[in-house]
């Protein structure tokens, strides 16, 4: 483990020259963090010592405080003697195209529009993460922040039964699998805010191998005024998420939902002004609008964005954004075992369909071998109800 | 000039003011054993002040060059290929050594590509055209894969074994993608405050490590952009870590790129994009480079530099690394 120091550690433990750390002591100058967000002008008028002793004083800190130097090399051989790297979706395909599936230690998400599959797919990796070593699973617990109240126990052993009938073999194992999943309800922000110290604690004791946030959006969408916050209400929780999965290496899945697109919302940079306008706003089809839901902050912060999205009737799934795979899009339908790929080989995705969102509504006759109601009027209800008082200017 | 701004304790300065020194000339003729006397100090602390005195007041003629010398030296300063070869022509060969470049762009545009490749470039042999060097990574995100460096380094050595012409005799020990691994020094970053003492601290540690020749931030505002509410605090700490990265590149020649995020911006009524940390910041780095969607193809525009033209130009990111948009002509392009 990392030695416990950071911006809070006392000047007292840096091991500065006595002289100066008992004239930083007189002035209450106590923190490694006090020193380095103060100017060496403040510092000279608050201690009174001369400009070379404040000088090594605060490079001696900023040595202390540095994170410590390791080669690529060093790290991909620590690596090595992990045996597991990730929690594979038995999505052959994506497993493929991810380097083996969703990586421990980092944000994964997944975006698209209401019905589509997200907590489908959400339940079916709660589902592996619980599942015996034996099995391949990781044999740990899972805890699964259903914001939205979608998770259903009846659905996840139906998945359970049907693609491992093998192992769900009785009331004995079923019982010993969904004991293993934890489900938190937190009915605002800051009720979710307070349990993610406790959650932090059980990721660090290697008990909970999968933390699952089923929608991170709802969790928002009472707090966030559009446009009007400088701070996005989630920013906190972005850098707790990220290093609790890293230090934890626990692999994070939330699940974002999509948003339509303000007109007077132009996501271009000035130097493009009057480039493309036609290009973003040259057909009414609302459908070429949809963002996802948590603005650009919180796209930064994910390391992995599949994006679920419909086009004609026929469900993808598709890599937008990963630093280790190219952009591919797996055709997709969700049966009664969970997701399933109806081909593994994948589109390689080229511009700008990387990143958009499609949900042009499946036709009638497909819509039979699908679970769950992805139709027009329930996502059309969804919109109006869900959307943070944007106005479907476009219908 | 006045006594107060000179970087001197408390203590002398308010002795100095008090014997009637209030501006720097009235010190500029006294001699330090009169100074010492008059001040009640000691002789070395009056030196102490005289010195900064000299140094304030004289510091554009000892310090200076002339035009004729700094063109000279910039037409020995390294770049580093960006792999595309439509990219490093309008960069005029690639990331220049000596300056800081920021680059941004929306997420998934392919940052962190950059800065691996980058990462991975900087270590090419100077018999195929690089500069072979070593690569501070420092990660604020959690984003830096090494798989994909493996698959980036992999790449590289085929390019360069393909390319081993009449010119390019790589040797063999350099070409081994482990020992890219090995030349990159990577730095997980948690916390603002560990990034501004890292900042702090590269100095020594490239002074140790002699053969460093890019510092990559990805990205230099993560934590900026969580860790402060203060805002003017912020701008003040970013432009003083960009003042620090400035001198780090022009003292040990080495090229500094920032990775940023980009933000929405509101002006009247509507909605922009621009990078992140503001408008202060964006004077802070000597080129910008923001990549960006246009229609189907990433492009990198070249928004601000001193000796560039304004251009863009297309690149496309390969499983194989970062290249030229047309395919079939994604060599590392041999300068």
């Amino acid at each position: 483990m990392m030695s416990k120091k950071g911006a809070e550690q006392p000047i007292a433990e840096v091991g500065l020259p006595p002289s100066v750390a008992n004239v930083f002591a007189a002035r209450n100058i106590r923190t490694a963090k006090d020193v380095l967000l103060s100017t060496e002008f403040d510092l000279m008028e608050l201690s009174g010592l001369g400009l070379d002793q404040i000088r090594s004083a605060v490079l001696r800190i900023s040595e202390e405080l540095s994170p410590p130097c390791q080669t690529g090399l060093s790290l991909w051989e620590k690596r090595l003697q992990q045996e597991q790297w990730h929690l594979p979706t038995r999505l052959k395909g994506l497993d493929f195209a991810l380097c083996g599936g969703i990586p421990f230690g980092v944000i994964t998400e997944v975006v698209g529009p209401a019905g589509i599959g997200k907590t489908q797919f959400c339940l079916k990796l709660a589902l592996l993460a619980a599942l015996p070593l034996s099995h391949g699973g990781l044999d740990g617990q899972v805890i699964y922040v259903d914001v939205e109240f979608k998770f259903n126990t009846k659905r996840l052993i139906e998945i359970g039964t049907k693609s491992f009938p093998d192992i769900f073999n009785g009331k004995e194992m079923e019982q010993e699998i969904t004991r293993r999943i934890l489900i938190l309800r937190p009915s605002c922000l800051s009720e979710f805010t307070e349990s993610l110290e406790r959650i932090n604690t059980l990721m660090l004791q290697h008990r909970v191998k999968l933390l699952v946030i089923d929608s991170m959006t709802a969790l928002v969408s009472g707090e966030n005024e559009q446009g009007t916050a400088r701070k996005s209400p989630l920013s906190w929780h972005i850098s707790f998420l990220k290093s609790a999965a890293e230090a934890s290496r626990v692999p994070i899945l939330v699940t974002n939902q999509v948003r339509s697109q303000s007109p007077n919302e132009v996501v271009q940079y000035n130097f493009e002004a009057g480039m493309r306008q036609e290009h973003l706003w040259g057909s009414p089809d609302f459908n070429s609008c949809l963002v996802a839901a948590l603005g650009v902050q919180w796209s930064h912060a994910v390391t992995i964005r599949l994006i679920f999205e419909v086009i004609s009737g026929q469900r993808f799934m598709k890599v937008a954004k990963s630093p280790m795979s190219p952009p591919v899009a797996f055709p997709f339908r969700v049966i009664s075992s969970g997701i399933s790929l109806l081909d593994d080989c994948g589109r390689e995705l080229v511009g700008k369909q990387i990143h958009t969102i499609s949900c042009q509504e499946p036709d009638k006759k497909r819509k039979e071998e699908c679970l769950g109601p992805p139709d027009l009027s329930s996502f059309l209800n969804f919109l109006s109800s869900n959307m943070f008082g944007w106005e479907l200017h476009h219908l | 000039m006045e006594i107060g701004t000179l970087p001197l304790p408390a203590k002398l300065k308010g002795k100095l003011i008090s014997a009637g020194y209030t501006t720097r000339s009235y010190l500029a003729t006294v001699p330090p054993a009169d100074l010492a006397r008059e001040l009640r100090v000691s002789e070395s602390d009056a030196v102490e002040i005289l010195s900064h005195v000299a140094d304030g007041g004289d510091a554009f003629v000892s310090g200076s060059r002339t035009a004729w010398d700094m063109l000279n030296e910039e037409a020995l300063l390294q770049r580093i290929t960006t792999s595309s070869a439509d990219l490093d022509y309008i960069l005029d060969g690639g990331i220049s050594c000596g300056e800081v470049t920021e680059i941004g762009g929306v997420p998934g545009i392919g940052k962190t590509q950059m800065g691996i490749q980058l990462a991975v470039n900087v270590q090419i042999p100077v018999d195929c055209g690089g500069v072979r060097g070593k690569a501070i990574y420092i990660d604020t995100e959690g984003s830096f894969m090494l798989e994909r460096v493996l698959q980036i380094a992999e790449a590289c050595i085929d390019n360069l074994r393909g390319n081993a012409g009449i010119r390019c005799q790589p040797s063999q020990s350099g070409l081994h993608p482990k020992a890219f691994l090995e030349n990159i020094f990577y730095f997980r970053v948690c916390s603002s405050v560990e990034q501004i003492a890292l900042v702090n601290y590269l100095d020594n540690f490239i002074s140790e490590q002699r053969e460093i020749k890019i510092v990559i931030i990805d990205s230099v505002t993560f934590h900026f952009r969580q860790d402060f509410d203060d805002l003017g605090l912020r701008t003040r700490i970013l432009s003083e870590m960009a003042l620090k990265l400035m001198k780090l590149a022009h003292k040990f020649r080495i090229a500094v790129v920032l990775l940023n995020q980009v933000t929405t911006k509101h002006i009247e009524g509507s909605v922009h994009m621009t990078l992140a940390l503001g408008d202060s910041w964006s004077h802070a780095c000597t080129n910008r480079i923001i990549l960006y969607w246009n229609g189907d193809e990433r492009y990198a525009h070249i928004a601000k530099s001193p000796s560039l033209q304004s251009a863009a130009a297309p690149y496309m990111i390969y499983g194989r690394g970062i290249g030229n948009s047309k395919p079939g002509d994604e060599r590392i392009k041999v300068i």
